[in-house]
């Protein structure tokens, strides 16, 4: 049987010639995507915005959704959303977080309740309040600048200081283009929004380290190879692996997607975007170039060497 | 790299085997295993998301606890002062502080040092830190100014979530459910977890009833229409019935008998009008305050209050001797049964506030299981399918090693009893794609040095040893993101970077040993000539 090869042996491709392109581009749509968080904003879900969702399923057919619109708005609970979600007698219904406290909220699911009658199912109902959002919002900004921090560390240790640099300059790109993708989206942005973010980073940290291991070993074997020569070849040598391993990540991640449920959509959708876009893109054209910026490999044949080891 | 002794071998193979067994008890009947050991029956535990349930998490209130630890100063004070004949004048409860003045006639110093009495060191029997409970200074025109220190009322919190937590626990249990969890969380919260209910609404009528019951006269002497505009005589409460339209009552403020000296509540019947009540029994004590009370107020009207509302207003026809009695007040049979159950556990010791609720009925529980189920099994297909076209028999050996490895996270989770939540399973799915990763990184290298031109068992050899490192290297950097979600995270979030966490160690182990191993026995077995790769 003769085995899929994706990339053939010994690609030649000149990537370091792309960073005159692909920087700036990097760096237009980053701005782009911070623009877009402040002028387009984030869907902040109820985790951190406060309030109540109610997912609910009408038992005798399909639900009659501009009826219940007209229904929630006759209680004078605020802004209401209600949307279609799953199958046709499934909907999600969004109650903004009400005035005067933790038990306002509780009084408001009452509200609803009361009001939507008994021939409906509540398959799933979360209230969370004012305080407790606030809490949630501060833990995940905590959690993700945290993440960073002690990746930076680690990196920093395991390799010269220009790597860890480097490798945060990459994967905080990522993550603002991946904020970037959620505002447009308007994707749901909540506690699993924070869990995506962290795990595309610690994903594009993964592959980042996989070709920075590779420059190491490279700028300790060839002491004399001119730096985008360098680069270029270790990129090169490890295509081949960066493209089976997007291939089958893909590969789980498309199934999350297709099969997982509307409850992980917005999570597997982020996913998809900021490890199998933004990720790999990433690693080759940012990570790697980056390091001729930032002065990795001058000096090489003094004694100075980033042999460490 | 490729040679292993036999006890290292054997060592592997044992490691695998024990962890892989550990998940065997999630996959049978639970009859099948309930005969086994404690120790071997450890298995996953299925998370709110997945079997349906409510997570409510509740904070006391430390406004109410404030304002009774002030009044409660107050009355000290009172006491305090009129045992010890001081005159004073305007004793009254000012922001955090009780503030009363000394009468010019009396002494004013000693009154100051009677008052330090009230002022408790804070700990208790354990030593504390030394701080107390009361700041206590004398301001100009002999007024002394007692202020409830931050720590006393931090202590007061602290014992009111003790407290709640043991009545919430013995009303939740009132409930029949399975393994519900309460503990506290952080200093003024407690958390509330109840698997598998239909409906949380009786869940929160429980959680959130203060249930302080009192027995008080109702005051005829005065007027309830005058009060009920706005002039309530000092020693009365204006309070008002359960069921609409709400009547007005006067009661007065002094308690003859409180809920705290029942000893239990049951529902029943009235047998002659047959609705629904509650019988009641007080203990010894409070069996004597009630028959002296109903003895000395024949003929007149006293209330029972719950939280602030009048259950019912009878009269008194005859002295209550026995110490017991019943509540009758357009009870259901449902609420009957409530009010027992809240009047046996006990009053909180202050009223809790629902800051967060999730509820997930188990339809769509098990919604979320199929799905979750699905979508591994055909992530996990495509993944075995492309890893066969991709490198053939190494194909082969690298989903046996995943195989081992999914295995192996079961097993860790069944292990430490972990929660698995519907983010966890895309964590599980998500391993697998790293653990493919470590598989791909040891075969392209070894692809590799073939390519330059070492022979087969050199390259498989140099293949592993410089793929390990980088193997570490990556899962190090997502270990930490997961470590820190792990930390942050709540409910799902930390069921994720559960699995995650877990997942990346088993994948490092398989790569290290299990992959290692099975492709080492191969080369043993048949000495290539090339490698198939």
């Amino acid at each position: 049987m003769r085995l899929l090869r994706i990339v053939p042996d010994d690609t030649k491709f000149d990537f370091m010639r792309f960073r005159r392109i692909s920087f700036p581009l990097s760096a237009l749509f980053s701005i782009l995507a911070i623009s877009l968080y402040f002028f387009h904003g984030l869907n902040f879900g109820i985790d951190f915005k406060g309030g109540t969702l109610m997912e609910v399923r009408e038992i005798t057919g399909p639900a009659d959704l501009a009826k219940m619109r007209a229904t929630i708005a006759g209680l004078g609970l605020g802004e209401a959303q209600l949307q279609q979600f799953g199958g046709p007698s499934e909907v999600l219904i969004r109650i903004a977080e009400q005035p005067g406290g933790d038990a306002a909220q509780q009084t408001a699911v009452t509200k609803v309740k009361a009001a939507l009658g008994d021939k409906i199912q509540y398959r799933r109902v979360e209230v969370v309040g004012p305080r407790v959002s606030g809490e949630l919002l501060s833990y995940g900004v905590i959690g993700l600048g945290l993440a960073i921090l002690c990746i930076l560390v680690y990196l920093w240790f395991r390799f010269e200081w220009q790597f860890a640099l480097g490798a945060m300059i990459a994967n905080v790109h990522d993550l603002v283009l991946t904020i970037g993708f959620m505002s447009v989206t308007q994707i749901d942005f909540d506690l699993t929004s924070i869990a995506a973010l962290l795990t595309i980073l610690g994903y594009s940290l993964n592959d980042t380290v996989v070709i920075y291991d590779r420059i190491r070993e490279m700028l300790r074997r060839y002491k004399k190879m001119p730096m985008p020569d360098l680069l270029n070849a270790s990129v090169n040598q490890t295509l081949s692996r960066s493209v089976i391993t997007h291939v089958t990540v893909s590969l789980a991640l498309l199934a999350l997607l297709l099969f997982g449920g509307q409850a992980i959509h917005s999570f597997t959708a982020t996913m998809m975007f900021g490890v199998v876009l933004v990720g790999t893109y990433t690693s080759v054209f940012i990570a790697a170039p980056i390091l001729i910026y930032l002065g990795v490999g001058t000096g090489r044949d003094a004694l100075t060497s980033p042999d460490r080891n | 790299m490729l040679y292993f002794t036999r006890w290292k071998t054997a060592a592997i193979i044992l490691t695998a085997l024990i962890v892989c067994l550990f998940a065997v008890p999630n996959f049978l009947p639970e009859s099948m295993v309930a005969s086994w050991p404690k120790w071997a029956q450890r298995h996953v535990v299925l998370g709110l998301d997945l079997q349906g349930g409510s997570h409510i998490l509740l904070e006391v209130d430390t406004n109410a606890v404030r304002k009774e630890q002030l009044e409660g100063t107050r009355d000290d004070v009172r006491r305090v002062l009129r045992d010890a004949r001081i005159g004073y004048t305007g004793l009254t409860v000012r922001g955090n502080s009780v503030e009363v003045r000394i009468r010019e006639n009396a002494n004013p110093q000693q009154a100051l040092t009677k008052l330090q009495e009230l002022s408790v060191p804070l700990g208790g029997i354990l030593g504390g830190n030394g701080g107390r409970s009361l700041n206590i200074s004398q301001e100009a025109g002999n007024l002394i100014r007692l202020t409830v220190t931050d720590a006393a009322l931090l202590d007061r919190v602290r014992h009111s979530v003790e407290q709640s937590i043991q009545i919430i626990e013995r009303r939740v249990n009132e409930l029949g459910t399975v393994e519900p969890l309460i503990q506290r969380q952080g200093t003024d919260r407690i958390l509330v977890q109840v698997p598998g209910l239909q409906d949380p609404t009786r869940l929160k009528e429980l959680l959130g009833k203060t249930a302080k019951l009192d027995f008080r006269m109702v005051d005829t002497n005065n007027s309830v229409e005058q009060a009920a505009q706005g002039r309530v005589p000092p020693e009365d409460d204006l309070l008002y019935g359960t069921t609409a339209p709400k009547q007005p009552y006067l009661i007065e403020k002094r308690v003859l008998v409180s809920g705290g000296e029942l000893t239990d509540a049951q529902p029943g019947f009235d047998q002659r009008t047959s609705e629904p009540i509650v019988s009641f029994r007080f203990n010894t004590a409070g069996a004597r305050k009630f028959a002296q009370a109903t003895q000395e107020n024949v003929g007149k009207p006293f209330a029972i209050v719950l939280d602030n509302e009048v259950i019912s207003a009878p009269v008194i026809r005859e002295p209550i001797l026995g110490g017991s009695g019943q509540i009758s007040g357009s009870f259901t049979v449902q609420s009957a049964n409530d009010l027992s159950i809240l009047l046996r556990a006990g009053a909180l010791p202050a009223p809790l506030t629902i800051i967060e609720e999730r509820t997930v009925g188990p339809g769509l529980g098990a919604d979320s299981i199929a799905k979750g189920k699905i979508s591994s099994y055909v992530g996990a297909a495509m993944v075995i399918l492309f890893m066969l076209v991709t490198y053939g028999l190494f194909g082969l050996f690298a989903n046996i090693a995943v195989t081992i490895n999914v295995a192996m996270i079961f097993g860790v989770l069944s292990m430490l009893g972990a929660t698995l939540t519907l983010p966890g399973i895309a964590g599980i799915v998500l391993t697998v794609g790293i653990a493919v990763d470590s598989n791909v990184l040891i075969y392209e290298r070894i692809r590799e040095e073939v390519r330059g031109g070492r022979s087969p068992i050199n390259a498989i050899d140099a293949g592993f040893s410089r793929a390990l490192a980088t193997i570490l290297d990556s899962n190090i950097t997502t270990f930490i993101a997961a470590a820190v979600l792990f930390y942050i995270g709540t409910g799902p979030v930390r069921g994720f970077a559960v699995t995650l966490g877990i997942g990346i160690i088993t994948t490092v182990f398989t790569a290290f040993t299990v992959t290692r191993l099975i492709v080492a026995s191969w080369v043993r077995w048949r000495r290539p000539q090339h490698v198939p790769i």
